[in-house]
């Protein structure tokens, strides 16, 4: 038995030590979210102004009104409903995605398959740039220059509006989706190309019936990933969204995303008070979501390593 | 040695010894503008004090002075009850308000809107979207665009107050941060209706309030958001822990002489102690 040197074990103690802190802040960062979400299902006088029911119930907003779902915190009565922010983000969301993933696609297709070798080390690292645009200036790019063009465009009641915040937050998630959806596609063994081409088939029909069910399923982990990166998203839909609280599918209109509102509320609410639990809560939801989301996406990525290695 | 010298004289470049008093200055984004320029006077007069100054808001302002992270607490909205026992619960006493300019909190139109004057009934129905089209209070046959302010803002709650009595806006009205965001939106938005401070007119007119009893309206100008007449005005406020010593005691003494008074005016607000005009 020659026992590793005593740097050896050092390193490897370090390395450890430093991943069990990683992961202990990510379980540490939940349960202090989860802790001050947790009187919306302990305390009495919080359930009373915002129980779990509360929030998904239409409440009626004053004498002989219909009910409706209304976030309405700073109120004589709050309510806190939370399908406005749940419909507003969802709906950003998808229109981001329609917007992205097929621009996102069919360039993760060109520089993968088509592109000329020198064409693609130009173009691979341009849109991975894009990742690197701070999200304040896609929000202000949106609320200041692409607002006005859109509502021209398709004739809408608001300036600002979902399709302009989804256009803003696609341009956000196009180097997710291009980066993931690209490696799963240069994956594909070489041989399925060859074969293919060795069979009469045209580099359009190799590229459609071969490569891309080959790639399916790192190509949908690339959309969960957008989605994800997507739901979380805060500050072009802060910018860009006109942050109207309505439980409404219309794209012409803006919304609230729950993001949003964390942000533009936190700072001022009352300490303790029924709104900073319910705000907490919308952490704990959104935390639960990209987690989710992003597990989901990256179980994807792992089965489809494994596949196209041949291992088990 | 040269080199002890050069590091000495770097070392003193970035983190500057100087001993100087700071007044901090936190609070309501209506206030800023004021705020900023009576620091950069007053400290243009004198070298030897710093006055910091940051906005995010009076609730963000007044939880900093709770907080004790700032000397001053600058606020559009006076300060609530609960605000109050709580400041007095920290500190042992009542904190000090000291009013130091006035607002009026005007109704934006965009410039070809043809609507000329509203009442004060009719501005809070537009709010509940119990109107939802300029036709109906007297403008042309279009859909009532309606610009907020975030729940979080001194105007927001002023205004909710003041002219909707305390019920509730509609959820269809857009929240923007910031009088200026509000004021460029219906600059850029014909059918568009905003409302904040008096002091921010660019592509904007301010609607003149008609109080009803088929007299003109009357718009929120120093005339009558002074003798009071304008039915939607409000003091601007600064909030202390208790009362003012030294550095601090002497830059509010500034903020309220004829000079600091006349920064107001220039701002585009209203000096709350007349005879300061210039």
């Amino acid at each position: 038995m020659n026992r590793p040197p005593i740097l050896e074990q050092l390193i490897e103690w370090g390395i450890r030590v430093s991943a069990g802190m990683a992961i202990a802040g990510l379980i540490l960062i939940f349960v202090f979210i989860g802790k001050e979400a947790l009187p919306l299902f302990t305390s009495p006088e919080a359930r009373q102004e915002a129980s779990l029911s509360k929030l998904f119930v239409a409440q009626v907003p004053e004498e002989g009104e219909p009910p409706g779902h209304m976030w309405q915190p700073v109120s004589e009565l709050p309510k806190y409903s939370l399908w406005p922010l749940i419909i507003g983000t969802l709906k950003v969301t998808l229109v981001a995605l329609v917007f992205a993933f097929p621009l996102a696609l069919g360039a993760a297709l060109f520089t993968s398959e088509f592109a000329p070798p020198w064409l693609r080390e130009i173009v691979k690292p341009v849109i991975e740039l894009l990742a690197g645009i701070p999200s304040v200036v896609l929000g202000f790019l949106a609320l200041i220059v692409m607002a006005t063009t859109i509502q021209d465009l398709f004739h809408l009641d608001y300036r600002l509006n979902t399709v302009n915040a989804g256009i803003a937050l696609g341009l956000a998630v196009i180097p997710i989706v291009f980066t993931v959806a690209e490696d799963a596609l240069t994956a594909v063994p070489q041989a399925y190309r060859q074969g293919a081409i060795a069979l009469g088939a045209t580099p359009w029909q190799t590229a459609r019936r071969v490569v891309l069910p080959a790639a399916f399923p790192g190509i949908f982990a690339a959309g969960i990933l957008g989605f994800g990166r997507a739901i979380g998203e805060t500050m072009i839909v802060l910018m860009a969204s006109g942050n109207q609280a309505i439980p409404s599918w219309n794209l012409g209109y803006g919304f609230r995303s729950l993001s949003a509102t964390v942000a533009s509320e936190l700072g001022e609410v009352v300490r303790g008070s029924p709104h900073y639990h319910v705000l907490f809560f919308i952490g704990v939801l959104l935390f639960i979501f990209t987690f989710l989301i992003n597990l989901l996406g990256q179980v994807w990525v792992g089965r489809l390593n494994r596949k196209l290695t041949g291992k088990k | 040695m040269k080199k002890g010298a050069f590091l000495c004289s770097f070392l003193f470049a970035v983190f500057p010894l100087s001993a100087a008093p700071t007044v901090t200055l936190k609070g309501s984004d209506t206030m800023v503008i004021l705020n900023q320029r009576w620091a950069e006077r007053y400290m243009a007069e004198r070298a030897d004090v710093v006055v910091q100054v940051t906005g995010g808001g009076s609730g963000t302002g007044i939880a900093a002075l709770l907080a004790g992270s700032t000397d001053i607490c600058a606020s559009s909205r006076p300060m609530k009850e609960k605000e109050r026992a709580a400041l007095e619960a920290k500190t042992g006493r009542p904190p000090v308000e000291i009013s130091v300019a006035k607002d009026g909190i005007a109704v934006y139109l965009n410039e070809a809107n043809p609507v000329h004057e509203l009442t004060l009934e009719q501005v809070a129905r537009i709010y509940r979207r119990k109107v939802s089209n300029w036709r109906e209070v007297g403008g042309a046959d279009q859909k009532i665009i309606l610009y907020s302010r975030e729940n979080n803002s001194g105007t927001y709650e002023f205004f909710k107050e003041h002219v909707l009595k305390k019920k509730d806006f509609t959820p269809y009205a857009q929240c923007l941060p910031g009088t200026a965001s509000v004021a460029n939106a219906v600059a850029r938005d014909k059918r568009g209706i905003g409302y904040g401070g008096a002091a921010y007119a660019k592509g904007i007119r301010f609607c003149p309030i008609q109080p009803g009893d088929g007299s003109p309206g009357i718009p929120p100008d120093e005339k009558h958001i002074l003798d009071g007449s304008y039915p939607v005005s409000r003091n601007l406020y600064f909030y202390l822990r208790g009362p003012a010593e030294g550095p601090l005691k002497d830059f509010i003494d500034f903020v309220l002489s004829p000079e600091g008074q006349a920064i107001v005016s220039k701002v585009g607000y209203y000096p709350v102690r007349p005879g300061n005009k210039k």
